[in-house]
């Protein structure tokens, strides 16, 4: 990896101040995914603004039925939160099986969904259930957020404060994993919700999106024989060595139907 | 260049290190604790894995600054004097190597899933929970029977 | 030779499971790998390599490189040329149909005007720091011109494809046909039944987990260069790079393979970048590092396998096989590695026949070039190619003729009286009792309780299958006198030296790598059931030229089959001399000194003294036989006879997941012939590793370039490795055979599961979905496309 200047701000002030100030800066939350894409010399910033030492952007707190996860917060720690077990199992179970042990103590929920990769979990979730994004400069409404392939609606200067969830009546995440990667070959997380049923699909496009055929289809009728019956758009879908497009959309289908039951 | 300070194995040390120094760099570098292996550069193999204030972390996708005031445990800090820890003398007992280059992560990691899981471990939940170290050698059986015993092991160390 | 059988389940001898003498040192972080190692005034090397599959260099610019901090030097072929460092050599040759010898390309170890693969090595840049040099070899300037890339194994010879070495018209390496042709067409021209079968054996990148690494260090006051390097084999990467390569003179190079992480094959060959490192610690007068990261692991250690074969047995109306005929495309890469012709032929063909009786033989390689990573030997090398063609191809048979797939081997297995047995393809198996591994494995796998656990899986909305996979092996590599008749340019013996200090504890001297099979456990035990020293005693050393006489190294499952007696040998040599001074001390005549476990006696009598006793003689002979040398150390060489024979069966079980295409191995079991086990936890600890190494080539690993000839599988993110969750646990038992060729009765093990394990997986996902075939690997998306027969699209054949 190339050098760089680096900084360990206390305060999301300073983290800001910080990239400000530098040509090319760029905040690093756990590091797993910006790491080895540095180590690979595919990104070389003048700058890393490590976010680690900022408290506020810890901790998970419950508000009536929502739930807010600081940015910095690790997957393990989602994962074995009792407050998102009981209020949002799905969520529990899908930070639980990110990466792997290692990874999970390191990677965090802010710096997974600023990352925005085509494959990540929780991009899926945070479309499904509606989650709002609060960032330094205020809030970003989770169908908003994520706008292109590691793209988001985040200004260059614009940091994740955390992400607030509101318990659905009932929800689950199905993911079929690359072998090699372990990142998600589609990952659909499937909500329950006042508004009816929501949908987040992540790898199977270029960004992670709402499925809302699969959606329109089981708010008609919430069985597997509806999603059975839908047409998944084969040509929207990503194709590599891994999975076709047409697999792909077949395995959103089948891991849909997966979630239906887990819901039922 | 900036300055680290972290305890690795119950010793302070500082050193003076370039900002994309990685963990496993300064600890093989610069401490020459040369146990944690590098076996791969996308974080996947597990070959790495150290502890960092009890937790296990990959130590090739972490910088040495990102360590400052930690504390570090590798694969050299388990042993007290010539007595194996459990969880090393279990991969002794039950062949849990062969080259060896793999197995100071296996062991760091199967420490975090005892850490984490208890000291009654099911084959399905460790084979689950090594997803993120690799091993060319073994199969995992012997390595799976060495995380079992060495978990249990520990359970009924005082 | 009478090893004698006192080693007991419960001793430390040969057939007791000792735990190992080389884990504490690893499992406390003190093992000792060729990266671990840093000597004062090192620097660090990184390779230019390029980007491209297929290219002329028009230029290469090092200026600004070598103009950037800390960089020590810049050097490219050039700079190699013209210190005359050789090219990089293949070592057996292989005579085409046409009478001539393999089209070998020239191999230079920095491109001298073209590169031939993504990897390919174009400079070496050396600096203070590895930062450092990573940072200046961006700065070397290559101005290419591209080339179009040929990278089908299929197609590499078709007309109009680019020529990639001018010596091989047609990318052609060589066309090499075995056996009686026109006796197996008149065979198939009459066969009541013709089976075949047209099939990939999938390119895999072995990945030992330690990357490959060099250090080289040349002294100017003795003129000696060390090379520390990630090898199984130190002296003949001595011998190739003096002799061949010109590095230095073979007694002014010595060659350390300390702690290898894993070699499997791969760590085998002479590399580019050790000769390059070997010559440019010289060149630069200061110690020069390189370490592999994985991605230059995957572009640049040899890969293995790459076969396109159409298969065809014929049979009579039971089900007896006729006649094989078999064609084969093999890729060896963009240049011939150090054993790459021998894979694909000696190491592939004359395992065709298999358990079986089939009378004819004929098969026909057709070795290629393309603009991709060279091929060599990997994990089994030929064999396990063979055995995936011809148990795959058993099953087939079994569904054309309806019988069952066990039957239809019984049927044909060479019957255990009839060893030892000829096969027509040169190898003469040397002893085998495959029908009992055959029932032991179907009793082990509840074989007969399959349907009804089918009948379940059914219920639950899954499909079960179970396949067989009845293999053999040559192994133990080799007789010398075999390899020269084939081509190859060495002798394959292995040594020993068994030294006793004079207080009495033994230093055994091995030309065998230990790279994780255990040497120096198994090693000692051979020792403690020979000469009765405590295994505490003994230290086992290899891996240094400096240390250890001229050896043959580790690979083709020869360590203990051919070192291990090499061992036996230099110890009965001791037991003879030591009777001879025990003679003396005991006042007794020569003939009347029987040794066992460790001591010397008179026979009828309690006159004894024990072997460590006798050492301090031989080394203070102040009262010593008249005539005889003093010192208590024996060497011996041992060349074998013949190849070592395992064999065994396999049995798969799967369930597949129709939704999704996903097969989980839910029971593996594995009967193996290995003759006598020295210590069977190490053994059960190959088979395991073995099983998941084909495990994985069946399920998961596949390496894959683009027409461009990019390596599209070059991380762990793409290349699929197997892990724990992807495999069981696994029920191994042994059906043992005396091998009559081999003194210490024993037979190779670290291969076997690697060549057994392909075929049982593939069969039974074949046997669970009712289909011919599938090609490995059996990826979900490839499962779920032969469950609904669906062809995924623009999916074909390498």
């Amino acid at each position: 990896m190339y050098d760089f200047n680096y900084h360990k701000p206390g305060s999301v002030d300073d983290a800001i101040k910080a990239l400000r100030k530098a040509s090319d800066g760029k905040f690093v939350a756990g590091g797993m995914t910006m790491l080895p894409t540095m180590k690979h010399r595919l990104a070389s910033p003048s700058d890393v603004i490590d976010l680690g030492g900022i408290k506020e952007l810890l901790g998970i707190t419950v508000k009536g039925d929502t739930i807010t996860i600081g940015a910095m917060t690790t997957h393990a720690a989602v994962a074995a939160s009792k407050d998102v077990q009981r209020l949002l199992p799905a969520l529990a179970k899908l930070a639980g099986n990110i990466g792997d042990p290692a990874v999970r103590n390191r990677g965090t929920i802010g710096g997974s969904i600023a990352n925005n990769d085509p494959a990540a979990d929780y991009p899926a979730a945070v479309i499904a259930l509606g989650a709002t994004i609060n960032t330094s400069k205020g809030e970003i409404d989770g169908d908003e957020f994520f706008t292109g392939m590691f793209e988001t609606a985040l200004a260059e200067d614009e940091l994740i404060i955390s992400v607030s969830f509101t318990k659905p009546k009932a929800a689950a995440y199905m993911k079929f994993e690359n072998p090699a990667s372990r990142y998600a070959i589609v990952g659909v997380f499937l909500a329950k919700t006042n508004d009816g049923v929501r949908i987040g699909i992540t790898g199977a496009t270029p960004c992670a999106h709402r499925g809302m055929r699969l959606e329109e289809a089981l708010n008609k009728e919430f069985s597997t024989a509806a999603v059975d019956k839908v047409i998944m758009p084969v040509d929207k879908m990503n194709a590599d060595i891994h999975a076709s497009a047409e697999y792909r959309a077949h395995l959103v289908k089948v891991m849909t139907q997966r979630a239906v039951e887990a819901c039922k | 260049m900036p300055t680290v300070k972290m305890k690795v194995n119950g010793k302070p040390v500082t050193a003076e290190v370039e900002a994309r120094t990685l963990l496993v760099q300064f600890l093989r570098e610069n401490l020459r604790l040369t146990g944690t292996h590098v076996g791969c550069d996308t974080s996947q193999c597990g070959a790495c894995v150290v502890h960092v204030n009890g937790k296990s972390v990959k130590a090739c996708s972490m910088l040495a600054v990102m360590a400052e005031g930690c504390e570090v445990t590798t694969i050299e800090g388990l042993a007290t004097g010539n007595t194996l820890h459990p969880m090393q003398q279990a991969f002794m007992d039950n062949h849990g190597l062969q080259c060896g280059f793999c197995t100071p992560g296996m062991v760091m990691t199967a420490l975090d899933i005892v850490n984490r899981n208890g000291n009654e471990l099911d084959e399905a939940t460790v084979r689950k929970e090594l997803e993120g170290n690799i091993c060319r050698c073994t199969g995992y059986h012997n390595i799976v029977k060495s995380v079992r015993a060495g978990a249990k092991a520990m359970g009924s160390k005082p | 030779m009478s090893a004698t059988q006192s080693g007991s389940a419960a001793g430390t001898g040969i057939g007791a499971s000792v735990l190992r003498k080389e884990d504490r040192r690893f499992l406390i972080g003190k093992g000792r790998y060729t990266d671990d190692i840093n000597v004062a005034g090192q620097t660090h090397a990184v390779f230019v390599r390029s980007p491209h599959a297929h290219a002329t260099i028009n230029s290469i610019k090092t200026d600004a490189a070598r103009a950037a901090p800390g960089v020590v030097a810049v050097l490219t072929g050039t700079d190699l040329a013209g210190d005359g460092i050789g090219p990089l050599i293949c070592g057996v040759t292989v005579t085409s149909d046409d009478g001539q010898p393999h089209r070998a390309a020239v191999h230079p170890a920095l491109a001298q005007g073209k590169v031939n693969y993504v990897g390919d090595h174009v400079a070496i840049v050396i600096a203070e720091t590895y930062a450092q040099a990573r940072d200046s070899a961006e700065l070397v300037e290559v101005d290419y011109g591209i080339l179009p890339a040929v990278t089908s194994t299929a197609h590499a010879t078709d007309a109009g494809q680019q020529q990639i070495h001018d010596v091989a018209p047609n990318n052609m390496c060589f066309n090499w046909p075995f056996g009686d042709k026109a006796a197996v067409e008149a065979t198939f021209a009459k066969a009541h039944k013709v089976s075949s079968l047209d099939l990939v054996n999938n390119r895999m990148v072995t990945n030992p987990m330690e990357p490959r690494a060099a250090l080289g260090e040349y002294n100017t006051g003795t003129e000696e260069i060390t090379l520390h390097v990630t090898t199984q084999n130190p002296h003949v990467h001595r011998l190739v790079l003096s002799a061949f390569n010109q590095l230095a003179p073979e007694h002014k190079l010595r060659v350390v393979g300390p702690d290898v992480g894993g070699g499997f094959g791969a760590k085998i060959f002479i590399y580019a970048e050790e000769l390059v490192v070997g010559w440019a610690c010289r060149k630069v007068q200061r110690p020069v590092k390189w370490t592999a990261d994985r991605t230059e692991a995957f572009l640049s250690d040899a890969h293995g396998r790459d076969h396109v074969s159409k298969a065809e047995m014929a049979m009579d109306k039971d089900g007896n096989f006729l006649a094989l005929r078999v064609m084969t495309n093999a890729n060896l890469g963009a240049y011939l590695s150090t054993f790459a012709t021998m894979v694909p032929s000696y190491l592939y063909a004359f395992l065709l026949a298999g358990q079986y009786r089939t009378p004819l033989i004929y098969s026909e390689v057709k070795a290629v070039y393309t603009n991709t990573s060279p091929v060599d030997a990997s994990r089994g090398a030929g064999r396990p190619e063979a055995t995936y063609l011809l148990e795959r191809l058993v099953d087939v048979c079994a569904a054309d003729m309806n019988m069952d797939p066990a039957e239809i081997r019984r049927k044909n297995f060479i019957p255990k009286d009839a060893f030892p047995y000829q096969t027509p393809v040169v190898q003469c198996y040397d002893s085998g009792d495959y029908e009992e591994a055959l029932d032991k494995a179907l009793i082990l796998a509840d074989y007969k309780g399959f349907p009804a656990r089918a009948q379940a899986a059914k219920a639950r909305g899954k499909r079960r299958g179970i396949g067989l996979s009845s293999y053999v092996e040559a192994c133990g590599i080799a007789p010398s006198a075999a390899v020269g008749q084939l081509g190859g340019g060495v002798g394959l013996w292995e040594s020993a030296q068994v030294r006793f200090n004079p207080t009495g504890n033994v230093q055994v001297f091995t030309g065998t790598h230990s790279h994780g099979q255990g040497h120096e456990t198994t090693f000692a035990q051979l020792i403690n059931e020979l000469l009765g020293v405590p295994i505490e005693n003994v230290e086992v050393i290899h891996g240094d030229t400096a240390k250890t006489q001229f050896g043959m190294g580790t690979y083709g499952s020869r360590s203990l089959a051919v070192g291990g007696v090499a061992i036996a040998k230099a110890c009965e040599k001791l037991i003879a001399k030591g009777k001879k001074i025990a003679a003396h001390a005991l006042e007794a005549a020569e003939g009347d000194i029987e040794f066992a476990n460790g001591n010397f006696s008179v026979a009828g009598t309690d006159k004894a003294m024990n072997i460590a006793a006798v050492a301090f003689n031989a080394y203070v002979p102040h009262s010593y036989p008249a005539g005889l040398e003093p010192g208590f150390d024996e060497n011996a060489f041992f060349d074998p006879l013949n190849f070592s024979f395992p064999a065994g069966t396999h049995v798969c079980e799967v369930e597949v997941d129709l939704d999704t295409g996903e097969v989980e191995i839910v029971k593996y079991s594995a009967v193996d012939d290995f003759g006598r086990l020295v210590n069977p936890m190490i053994v059960e600890g190959q088979v395991h590793g073995g099983i998941v190494h084909g495990i994985g080539q069946a399920l998961l690993e596949g390496c894959r370039y683009d027409s461009e000839g990019q390596l599209l599988t070059a991380s762990f993110m793409d290349y699929a490795m197997p892990r724990a969750d992807n495999v069981p646990s696994f029920d191994v038992d042994y059906a043992p055979t005396v091998p009559i060729h081999n003194p210490l009765g024993v037979k190779g093990c670290g291969e076997a599961g690697a060549i057994g394990a392909p075929p049982a997986v593939i069969n039974a996902i074949a046997n669970a979905l009712g289909i011919k075939h599938i090609d490995m690997p059996a990826t979900p998306e490839n499962v779920w496309r032969a469950a609904h027969a669906q062809q995924r699209p623009g999916q074909k054949a390498a």
